[in-house]
C-alpha cells in the first residue's frame, strides 16, 4: 500500500528532480570515504589472507589475484558493502522520516495536499538505485587496487601474477549478476527503511527504534534476496 | 465557510468524539476550547482528514470532505494551510524554503515572484530578514511565526492552527493571535483555531465552541463567555483564582 502511494504521479516533477539530486548527493556521495576505506583494507586483507592459504606448490601464485578478484566482484562488493550501506543510510533515512513525523512534518505535507510517501521516499529509493551501482564499482576498484597494492608490498605475490590473475578466467556475466544484486540491496534498503521510518510513532525512543528495526530488517533481506539471486544466476 | 456534522470518531472502546456539530464562519477566528484530553485535536484532525470519522459530514464551502476520492481531497487541502503546534517546519530548509515549499509544489510562478510573495509573507508574520534561517536557529514565537508565513504563502481559504499559543510567553502570544486575527480578516480566510488559552479567547474568540468529554457542550462568542451559566465551561474559564477575582471586579 505505502509503495503504491511511493510511485503514483508526483505532482511536480522538477521538486522531485531536485530532491532526486539532493538524495544522490546525502545517500551517495557522502558514502564514499567509507566505502572506499573499507574496500581498500578489504582488498587488502583477502589477498594477504589468499596468499597465505595457497601453500601448495601445484596452486599458481596468480590464484591470489584470481581469488581476490573473484571475492570482491562476487560477493564483498555487492554484498557486504551493500549490508554495510544498510547499517550507514538505512539507520539515516528512517531516523530523518521517522523525526519528520513525530514532529508533525508529514502532516503538514499531507495537509497541504502533497503525497507525502512519495515526496519523501520515491526520491531516495531513486538515488539509491541510481548511485548505488557506481559505488560498488567504485568498491570492486578499489578493492582489487587494495589487493594489488598491499600483495605486492608485503611480498605475497608479485605484480605479474597478480594482474595476471585478476585477468584469469573472467566471465563478464558475473558482473551483471552482481550488479543486478546492488540495484535489489538498493530498493531493499531504501524502502525498508522508509517503510520504518514513516510508520514511527511516538517520541525519540521510537525514532531509535525504528532506525534499528529499518538495518535489521534490511540487512537479512539482503542476506535472503542475495541468496535467491545467487540460486537464479548459478543455477544449473 | 466549514461544517462538520454529526462527527464521531472512536479509538479502539474510547468514544472521543462524540456526534459534534458546529458552523466555523469566513472572515473570523473560530474557537475551539476546551481541557486538555477533550478531544478538540482530534476534530480538528478529523475535519484535515489526518484521521478518518466514523461518522458525519465535514462539509468545505458544500464539498463534503471524507466521502471525496485522494485526487479531490489533495484539491481542498491546497485550500487549507495549517499551522502545526510545534510548527512543523522542515529542518533541511531554510525559512525561506519553508515558506516558498507550497508555491514550488503548485505554482507556476517565476523565480522572483516567488520570492516577493515570500517576503510579504515573512514581511505580514515580521521576520522580514530571516530568509536564510534554519528551524533550528529560530526561537519558539519565530518558528510559530515561520510557520504561520508558510501556511498562508499559498492564499489559503481555510487556516487550521492547533495551539499556536503554547510554549510562548504572554507577549508573543498576543502577537501571533493578532497576526492569525489580521490574516483571517485581511483575506477572509476561515480561520479555526485549537486552544486553551483564555488570553486568546478573550481576545480574538468571534465564534467560540466549547468542547466538553468529546461534546459540543457549548457555543457563542468572547462577550458570552464571561457571562456563561454553564457550570463545566464556567470551571474551565474561571480555574484560576486570578480569573474568579478579577471578573466578579468587573
Amino acid at each position: 500500500m505505502l509503495m503504491f502511494r511511493v510511485f503514483s504521479k508526483p505532482e511536480k516533477l522538477s521538486v522531485y528532480w531536485r530532491q532526486i539530486l539532493h538524495e544522490i548527493n546525502s545517500i551517495g556521495i557522502s558514502s564514499m570515504p567509507i566505502i572506499a576505506i573499507i574496500s581498500i583494507f578489504m582488498g587488502g586483507i583477502i589477498t594477504i589472507q589468499a596468499a597465505f592459504g595457497f601453500t601448495s606448490p601445484l596452486v599458481p601464485l596468480y590464484a591470489v589475484g584470481f581469488t581476490t578478484r573473484e571475492s570482491i566482484l562476487l560477493e564483498f562488493s555487492p554484498t557486504i558493502v551493500c549490508l554495510i550501506l544498510a547499517g550507514k543510510v538505512g539507520s539515516n533515512i528512517a531516523s530523518e522520516i521517522g523525526a519528520m513525523r513525530i514532529t508533525e512534518q508529514i502532516d503538514a505535507l499531507e495537509i497541504m495536499g502533497i503525497n507525502s510517501a512519495g515526496y519523501l521516499i520515491f526520491p531516495k529509493i531513486a538515488a539509491a538505485v541510481l548511485i548505488f551501482p557506481f559505488l560498488i564499482a567504485l568498491s570492486m576498484f578499489l578493492g582489487i587496487w587494495g589487493g594489488y597494492f598491499m600483495g605486492t608490498a608485503s611480498g605475497a605475490c608479485t605484480e605479474y601474477q597478480y594482474i595476471f590473475g585478476i585477468q584469469a578466467f573472467f566471465e563478464p556475466w558475473k558482473l551483471y549478476y552482481s550488479f543486478t544484486k546492488v540495484i535489489v540491496f538498493a530498493y531493499l534498503i531504501t524502502s525498508v527503511s522508509s517503510y520504518y521510518g514513516y510508520h514511527t510513532s511516538g517520541g525519540a525512543l521510537e525514532v531509535g527504534k525504528s532506525s534499528t528495526s529499518a538495518v535489521v530488517y534490511s540487512s537479512i533481506l539482503i542476506l535472503l534476496f542475495g541468496l535467491i539471486l545467487t540460486n537464479i544466476f548459478f543455477h544449473r | 465557510m466549514i461544517e462538520i456534522r454529526n462527527i464521531n470518531k472512536t479509538f479502539g472502546d474510547r468514544h472521543v468524539v462524540k456526534d459534534v456539530s458546529f458552523t466555523f464562519q469566513p472572515s473570523m477566528t473560530n474557537l475551539i476550547i476546551g481541557e486538555s484530553g477533550c478531544g478538540k485535536t482530534t476534530i480538528l484532525k478529523l475535519m484535515v482528514g489526518l484521521h478518518e470519522v466514523d461518522s458525519g459530514d465535514v462539509l468545505f464551502d458544500g464539498q463534503n470532505f471524507p466521502v471525496l476520492g485522494v485526487k479531490e481531497k489533495q484539491e481542498v487541502r491546497k485550500k487549507i494551510g495549517m499551522l502545526f503546534q510545534g510548527g512543523a517546519l522542515f529542518d533541511s530548509q531554510t525559512v525561506e524554503e519553508n515558506v516558498r515549499f507550497p508555491l514550488d509544489m503548485f505554482t507556476d510562478l517565476s523565480k522572483a515572484e516567488k520570492l516577493d510573495r515570500v517576503n510579504f509573507c515573512l514581511q505580514k508574520v515580521k521576520l522580514e530578514g530571516r530568509n536564510h534561517l534554519y528551524p533550528a536557529e529560530l526561537s519558539g514565537g519565530m518558528k510559530k511565526r515561520a510557520a504561520l508565513a508558510r501556511a498562508i504563502a499559498n492564499n489559503p481559504r481555510y487556516l487550521f492552527c492547533d495551539e499556536p499559543n503554547s510554549g510562548l510567553d504572554p507577549k508573543t502570544s498576543i502577537i501571533i493571535d493578532d497576526l492569525i486575527k489580521d490574516i483571517t480578516v485581511e483575506f477572509g480566510i476561515t480561520t479555526i483555531i485549537i486552544t486553551h488559552d483564555m488570553n486568546s479567547v478573550i481576545e480574538i474568540g468571534d465564534n467560540i465552541m466549547f468542547v466538553y468529554k468529546g461534546e459540543n457542550w457549548w457555543t457563542g462568542d468572547k462577550t458570552e463567555i464571561l457571562g456563561t451559566k454553564n457550570a463545566e465551561l464556567f470551571d474551565f474559564v474561571f480555574a484560576s483564582e486570578f480569573m474568579k477575582t478579577f471578573f466578579k471586579k468587573q
